[in-house]
């Protein structure tokens, strides 16, 4: 694949980052700084928790990807359902559950959201429409066509998102996913989130189109959206266009989404399969850096993103602090809740 | 009561509990306009209508997920998987997603919806459309596991599946849509995990399954006229598992025999057989043997077929083989 075909369809198709001219209010841009800024330092909160040990299993960081979570929760309402990733740090807290209920489970305290049960790659809140969080690649899209289909049935307004990544467009679920949603025209958008690889493996390298959600899009009878995921304005605003498709009964949408991984696939894997300088070139399109600069262009003062990022810094701190005091779970948790009368008895 | 097909018991079910619950929705291949690839959802959609008794995509998981995140959120679906051996195509969702997520969760989700599946052997489809998988489920933690052997069983056993909190899968067997019983009319619900003693015997027990049932309980009788007096017990659910009767049945006669169409590793007699090892060894006059299909994948000619499935004659064989028999003192 010829890169000047490359550098065309991004000329062409990938929207262009949001004018300052654009009319989003102040106080929604500066919630949306505010939820990528909280993204940003609880993942590194996340890894430095590794390195002290602290957080145990795997744990995959979407540092970079803030922009995404960010745009996409603030174009919902409360009562909406989300289905994060197995990278889905992001996903959770965007939605407003607490840092201390993720880096609570990150570290297998009691105090997470999952008590322990879980783990980092199944972070969920249903309290925040958060819902089950697979880690079984592209499992969550059917799942998520499930409650766009129950909303429907019930006659709520209520959206579903599927968060899903790159390398996920390349299951059989996904697309078994979106043909069963388009056919049944339910009220659910699904979001790439693509950060250029698939575990340890360029994606484009093993993937028959350059862009692998949005150039199987027509195969579903749906638009072709490609957009800069590194800009939190052009994720709000292309949420909204999808969000007010679907509450009209208008039928899903599905949004690929260009951004970086700014680390590697996993807590395992320091990317030196990268090519020198990509990740330099990234960092110069930092969602938050960007995020930033806007901001001050559009005259808001230095101050009030200081005192953003110092409160945010501090919500961290504590929620670290909580988080460490808690206790491991009691192994009694570990004997509870197969069924939903709480027991595990499968016998009499 | 009423003479209905197991076919027609599968119908009742799903329409009785449709006409009492509108969130009971129902989806799967030709399940509607269809009525069923085995003719036992016919009439669902004339009543209900193509919003609660859906055709889908030839989408396996897009069919279970989809019956898992609406079973999630306030609906109770049914879904069909038209042949259990394609619940290979979506067993994700069945070991790691829908039996997973409320443990993981910390309770946080819960999934009450009913996988219904065509289950077994007989029909000469061949080693891809025949298997009996009830035991792969009753693997899974999370799972409960049903498999009834008569239109009665059916009907009252699936509705109680669909008012269950739990994610069941529903194992009807396909060589059993013809066979016709007596059904209680109105409203009727059985129970899950309750096995049934279908016949009393001093001599030998045969704990069966499904289609299996009927055969063991004619082998019963030509075991009886060879003065072997049969105990036949139905498990009807191997998750929950009715450990009591299949106890109290052992002890009673100390001779246990189980009667599979499963392929013989990890069948579920293993299981069962394990069991009662740990818990009955000094009840036991012998061995527990278990009578399996062997260790092959299915053929499908019908003289192949009916030579590995264990035949009503290869259960009394091999019970008189195993049996020296005595009256017991």
């Amino acid at each position: 694949m010829g890169t000047t075909k490359a550098k065309q369809t991004a000329k062409a198709e990938v929207r262009k980052p949001s004018k300052a001219a654009d009319d989003i209010p102040i106080v929604t841009r500066l919630a949306l700084f505010r939820s990528q800024v909280e993204a940003r330092y609880c993942e590194k909160r996340a890894y430095d928790l590794f390195l002290q040990n602290l957080v145990k299993g795997t744990s995959h960081l979407a540092l970079g990807q803030e922009a995404v979570s960010a745009g996409v929760a603030m174009a919902l309402e409360k009562d909406d359902y989300t289905y994060p990733t197995f990278r889905g740090h992001h996903h959770v807290l965007a939605r407003g559950a607490s840092m201390t209920s993720v880096l609570g489970e990150l570290m297998g305290r009691q105090c997470g959201c999952l008590s322990g049960k879980g783990g980092s790659m199944h972070l969920s809140s249903v309290e925040h429409g958060v819902m089950a969080s697979c880690a079984i690649l592209g499992a969550s899209l059917p799942i998520a066509v499930g409650t766009a289909w129950s909303s429907q049935y019930r006659g709520t307004s209520q959206v579903t998102v599927a968060f899903f990544g790159d390398g996920t467009a390349n299951i059989g679920a996904f697309h078994e996913a979106l043909n069963m949603a388009a056919v049944w025209k339910l009220p659910v958008i699904f979001v790439c989130e693509n950060n250029l690889y698939g575990e340890y493996t360029v994606t484009t390298k093993v993937t028959a189109v350059e862009h692998p959600a949005a150039d199987r899009a027509s195969g579903y009878g749906l638009e072709r959206i490609i957009i800069d995921g590194n800009d939190a304005d052009v994720v709000y605003r292309t949420m909204q266009v999808a969000v007010a498709k679907a509450r009209a009964g208008a039928g899903p949408s599905m949004i690929e989404c260009m951004t970086y991984r700014q680390s590697g696939h996993s807590r395992a894997d320091p990317a030196h399969y990268r090519p020198p300088g990509e990740l330099d070139e990234w960092k110069k399109k930092d969602p938050v850096v960007i995020y930033r600069k806007r901001l001050l262009d559009l005259g808001v003062k230095e101050a009030v993103l200081k005192q953003i990022e110092d409160e945010t810094m501090q919500e961290v701190n504590r929620a670290t602090e909580e988080a460490k005091a808690s206790p491991v779970p009691p192994v009694e948790l570990a004997f509870k809740d197969v069924w939903s009368n709480g027991g595990i008895q499968w016998r009499n | 009561m009423a003479e209905l097909s197991y076919r027609e018991a599968v119908v009742a079910a799903i329409a009785q509990e449709m006409r009492r619950d509108e969130r009971v929705v129902f989806l799967g291949e030709d399940v509607a306009a269809a009525g069923g690839c085995f003719k036992a959802t016919v009439g669902l959609l004339e009543e209900f209508g193509p919003k609660r008794v859906i055709d889908t995509p030839i989408s396996e998981q897009a069919i279970l997920g989809a019956a898992m995140g609406a079973s999630s959120t306030g609906l109770r679906p049914i879904a069909e998987i038209m042949f259990s051996d394609f619940l290979a195509v979506c067993w994700d969702y069945i070991a790691n997603e829908i039996s997973k997520t409320r443990y993981m969760t910390n309770g946080q989700f819960s999934f009450p919806l009913v996988i219904r599946t065509a289950n077994g052997a007989g029909s000469r489809f061949g080693a891809q459309h025949s298997q009996s998988l009830e035991n792969w489920a009753m693997m899974i933690p999370g799972i409960k596991v049903v498999a009834p052997s008569c239109p009665a069983d059916v009907k009252g056993l699936l509705a109680a599946a669909i008012r269950d909190p739990d994610p069941v899968v529903f194992f009807e067997h396909k060589s059993l849509y013809s066979i016709k019983g007596e059904v209680p009319d109105g409203e009727y619900i059985d129970e899950l995990g309750k096995a049934k003693v279908l016949r009393n015997g001093k001599d030998i027990t045969i704990i069966a399954l499904a289609a299996m049932v009927p055969r063991a309980l004619q082998a019963a009788e030509l075991l009886q006229t060879a003065g072997i007096s049969a105990t036949v017990v139905d498990l009807r659910s191997l998750v929950p598992l009715d450990m009591q009767t299949i106890i109290r049945e052992t002890v009673k006669t100390g001779r246990v025999f189980t009667v599979e169409e499963n392929p013989r590793l990890c069948g579920w007699g293993a299981e069962i057989s394990s069991l009662i090892m740990e818990e009955c060894f000094f009840d036991l006059d012998q061995p527990v043997v278990r009578i399996t299909t062997p260790h092959i994948p299915l053929p499908a000619t019908d003289g192949l077929e009916d030579a590995v499935i264990p035949s009503v004659d290869r259960i009394v064989a091999e019970i008189r083989r195993s049996v020296d028999f005595r009256p017991r003192i």
